[in-house]
């Protein structure tokens, strides 16, 4: 049913009444990625690892690998642009979603 | 109809008539903030709760903000909850109560209607309960003390059934009611349970099975849930008739959403809302033997409200006089006129009506003042029409 709901397949009486939902937590079903206008793309080449990207990400959305290298993650990166104003290499631009 | 249950005769002011009730009804939490003219309420229960007569949470809350978000959450954990307040407390309280009704979080609260600020003023009028008319809970109103007491046991009933899972007012008039001593039936101990068995919550806040409560919705599915919110309120009615029906089995008395006297074969009905209703009651049996064919009736639930009903009763007389205790400021009138004129508009029913404000800050409605009003309700009807639509009652100019 969750996911009728996302795509807006539903009635009033299909949505959990009082909006008290279980199981939880919902959130994760939620792609927010669709939100986005820009994305942000890195340049390996440039990144230093310096893991301020990952820092600063009000989604958690820049993932952290076991060598300290990031990657992003679209599903719930909504696109605000802040990795990549605080990438003190410019590794981070931020590209016109199409 | 059942056996009637063995009763006891005693005499209580409105207030002690519902802490009666509360500790009947075997409440688990009460969260409450004192304020005039309901303080008796909460007194009564913490004495009860300190005595051992009642096994309950008794907490006293820094304000009614919190008082009423206490309740909020010990309703949703699965238990019976109880509050009380009056105007500014009411007020305080307002964000609170949309959240209660639109969290389908059930639980009483007794208000001792009271004027509100400014100027400062204890006494009654209904400004204090209009203004949370509109936040999605069940509002009674108690035309006497034997009233208060049993609406509050059936409030608990109806709000906590499954079909409605709402939160419930009970209005008892300040002062009028809340500090009168009347004399009242009260059930024995031991049938309450019958009537009011626990409350038994489908979304109880189980660790076990964790849920989220109070979730965000956005513009793709909040009205749905405002729907949900209508659509609970909509199968009050119906639930009533069984909970009504119930309760006249163990008590004997018998209570309908629209309380009346005499409106068949009047040409005139006197609208009002709590004690009012027995002063006019009073008044109307006596002109009524004068040969005047006025009739008297009151609304025990004013939200959902009982157009229905009202559209019945008021479709084949002439005229109507709507008595408020509260006003639309800049508006038409005060909100029970507007209120019967939308019911009467659109059901056909082209009748003039006439709006009595009296009553703000508690002035007095005397027999006097009834029967004024009930013989202006009678020349309305004669005439056809009122020289006025609205009518602010005894105000000084």
């Amino acid at each position: 049913m969750l996911e009728k709901i996302i795509r807006g397949e539903f009635g009033y009486e299909d949505l959990p009444p009082a909006a008290i939902i279980s199981p939880s937590p919902t959130s994760p079903s939620y792609k927010t990625g669709v939100w986005r206008t820009e994305k942000p793309v890195i340049d390996p080449a440039k990144c230093v690892k310096c893991l301020l990207c990952w820092v600063f990400c009000p989604d958690m959305s820049i993932k952290r690998l076991e060598d300290d290298s990031v990657k992003i993650d679209y599903d719930y990166c909504k696109g605000c642009g802040i990795c990549s104003e605080v990438c003190p290499t410019k590794a981070i631009r931020m590209v016109e979603e199409v | 109809m059942a056996r009637v249950a063995q009763v006891r005769k005693t005499a209580m002011m409105g207030d002690e008539a519902v802490a009666y009730a509360v500790k009947q009804a075997d409440v688990d939490v009460v969260a409450a903030y004192p304020i005039t003219p309901q303080t008796i309420i909460v007194e009564r229960l913490s004495e009860y709760v300190a005595d051992g007569e009642l096994n309950a949470s008794f907490i006293q809350a820094e304000s009614e903000h919190s008082a009423i978000s206490i309740c909020v959450g010990a309703s949703l954990a699965g238990a019976r909850v109880f509050t009380s307040t009056a105007s500014q407390g009411l007020a305080l309280m307002h964000e609170i109560l949309h959240a209660a009704s639109s969290m389908r979080a059930p639980m009483v609260m007794a208000i001792a209607n009271r004027a509100l600020n400014s100027p400062l003023n204890i006494h009654c009028d209904h400004s204090d309960v209009m203004n949370a008319r509109d936040t999605g809970w069940i509002h009674l109103f108690a035309t006497d003390v034997q009233e208060a007491y049993d609406l509050t046991l059936m409030a608990f009933r109806l709000g906590e059934d499954r079909r409605i899972l709402l939160p419930v007012s009970v209005n008892l008039d300040g002062f009028i009611l809340s500090h009168s001593v009347e004399p009242l039936e009260v059930l024995p101990d031991h049938e309450v349970p019958e009537f009011l068995p626990p409350k038994d919550y489908p979304y109880a806040i189980d660790p076990s099975r964790p849920a989220t409560y109070g979730a965000m919705a956005l513009p793709d599915t909040y009205m749905e849930f405002r729907l949900q919110l209508h659509e609970a309120l909509q199968k009050v009615p119906s639930v009533w008739g069984e909970v009504s029906r119930s309760f006249e089995e163990v008590s004997g008395r018998r209570y309908s959403m629209v309380k009346s006297f005499a409106v068949d074969g009047s040409d005139a009905v006197v609208v009002a809302l709590g004690s009012t209703y027995g002063t006019l009651k009073h008044v109307a049996r006596r002109l009524r033997d004068e040969g005047l064919r006025v009739g008297v009736a009151s609304l025990t639930m004013y939200r959902p409200f009982p157009e229905d009903v009202l559209a019945r009763m008021l479709g084949d007389v002439k005229a109507v006089v709507v008595m408020d205790r509260a006003y639309s400021y800049g508006g038409l009138g005060g909100p029970l006129y507007t209120d019967i004129l939308s019911t009467l508009y659109r059901n056909g029913v082209e009748i003039p009506v006439l709006n009595v404000v009296y009553g703000l800050g508690g002035r007095d409605f005397t027999v006097r003042d009834a029967e004024e009003v009930l013989r202006m309700a009678a020349e309305g009807a004669e005439r056809g029409g009122f020289p006025e639509k609205v009518v602010w009652w005894g105000v000084r100019r």
